[in-house]
């Protein structure tokens, strides 16, 4: 499942951030690199939802709490 | 008496505090005695409006009785939409009649704060409608509404932070750091409110008097200088509200960071009146996107962004008053953030030119200036003119 999971959101922060550089480093700071927006944050936890049932709301976690391809891993991995 | 507004609430604010910073060292509770320090604090403010108190009580039953209900129904049905737009419309229905009275010119059911307050409670519901918020119980839900620090004007707080915050009794030394911190906010504050804004007034009011008004220099005089009031006086104020909620051991989130140093408007939107911008970013533009994305209501992505922004925008125009200069200060915004969206996704030059220095500069420039123009609107002032 684990695997599904990374699979799934480094495959849409490829397509959201249009930069591969996620894929080699998975703790890079998405916001800080201006990599994601308010309204590419929006198509993350739509796609999110699509893909793997998980549902997020946008109030729910601070931005901080969702800033690295990790985080984000880690923050559905523990709503599976 | 004002809240943060003249020296009669200062000297009151001075002595009260006393005991809550007392509480704090003891590392006992301080929420209950908060609780009525707001409830002191909102009387003396409306001591010549008794009706007021009235609306505002009932109004926090209203509101109270609403999430309830939506609790409860939320844990029998799960998420129902239709349980959801009730809530959200009878949440909203208080300001909604406040507002519209307002504008007849015979003002009804209003009160210290009622906008602020509003988002509180549509906030509320709306995490209710998430499944976030499982419980809801009197005392915090009345704490959160009426937390007089920032009852009047913000910032507005989030409950689920803010409920954190009330639980949490912090260790001695960390209390204390709190208060050294709110101290040094609430005397920024007081300069920037009181000294900095205050002088700025006085050059907005000498403009006033001067008869060439039609004169370019002199509007353009005037524009810079409403701006910077409108910065010292509400970051001012906002400073001194952040400060007093940490000496009550409630970490109330910042409101401004540097706003004038922005390279683009979105930019600017995260740091002036940051909840109130967060607020409409999370619970008005990304719903709306989300929705709109999953009902792929729009052929292309940007299309979508900046209806998203416009819809937002121009809702938060009006939230500040049924004024046609605040409906066109939102639309403005709209407009800019939307033209941004489209020039930084679409532009070459500008993701060549981004991160060299004399782009930014040009940029801050730039974005400082429609800013300012922005302000000019929400002053009334081209209205007046056109």
């Amino acid at each position: 499942m684990k695997q599904k999971v990374i699979d799934t959101v480094l495959n849409l922060l490829e397509e959201i951030c249009g930069d591969d550089v996620i894929r080699s480093d998975m703790d890079i700071n998405l916001l800080e690199e201006d990599l994601i927006d308010s309204l590419d944050y929006t198509e993350l936890l739509v796609g999110i939802e699509d893909a793997l049932g998980v549902v997020m709301a946008p109030s729910e976690l601070k931005r901080e709490e969702m800033d690295t391809p990790n985080k984000i891993i880690e923050q559905v991995m523990k709503r599976i | 008496m004002s809240i943060f507004g003249d020296s009669t609430f200062f000297i009151w604010a001075a002595l009260l505090l006393i005991p809550a910073v007392i509480l704090g060292i003891m590392e006992k509770p301080i929420k209950y005695y908060g609780f009525l320090l707001s409830l002191f604090f909102i009387g003396a403010a409306c001591i010549n409006s008794p009706v007021s108190l009235v609306y505002m009580g009932l109004y926090c039953i209203w509101q109270y009785g609403l999430a309830r209900v939506m609790l409860k129904v939320t844990e029998k049905n799960g998420r129902d939409r239709r349980t959801f737009w009730a809530a959200i419309s009878f949440s909203i229905l208080p300001l909604a009649v406040f507002k519209l009275s307002e504008l007849i010119g015979h003002s009804l059911f209003g009160f210290i704060g009622i906008s602020y307050l509003t988002f509180k409670s549509v906030q509320i519901i709306i995490e209710i409608y998430d499944e976030i918020i499982k419980e809801c119980r009197p005392f915090e839900f009345a704490y959160f509404l009426l937390f007089f620090p920032s009852v009047s004007a913000g910032p507005i707080d989030r409950s689920r932070r803010f409920e954190e915050d009330i639980r949490r009794i912090p260790p001695k030394k960390e209390y204390l750091d709190m208060v050294g911190t709110g101290l040094f906010k609430i005397c920024l504050g007081l300069v920037y409110k009181f000294v900095i804004a205050a002088l700025l007034y006085q050059g907005i009011t000498y403009i006033a008097y001067v008869d060439i008004v039609s004169r370019f220099w002199v509007q353009l005089g005037y524009m810079y200088l409403y701006g910077g009031y409108l910065f010292f006086d509400f970051a001012g104020y906002s400073l001194m509200a952040i400060g007093v909620s940490y000496m009550l051991g409630v970490k109330t989130p910042e409101n401004f960071n540097k706003p004038f140093i922005s390279t683009d408007i979105r930019e600017f939107w995260d740091r002036w009146h940051i909840t109130l911008s967060h607020w409409f970013r999370d619970f008005v533009f990304s719903r709306f996107m989300m929705a709109s994305i999953r009902g792929k209501w729009f052929s292309s992505k940007l299309t979508g962004a900046a209806c998203g922004f416009m819809i937002n925008m121009t809702l938060m125009g009006i939230w500040h008053g049924l004024d046609m200069s605040y409906i066109i200060y939102g639309v403005y915004h709209g407009i800019l953030l939307s033209i941004t969206e489209m020039y930084q996704k679409k532009s070459k030059f500008y993701k060549k030119n981004k991160k060299k220095k004399w782009y930014i500069w040009i940029s801050r420039v730039i974005t400082f200036n429609l800013v300012m123009f922005g302000f000019y609107i929400f002053s009334g002032r081209l209205m007046e003119i056109i």
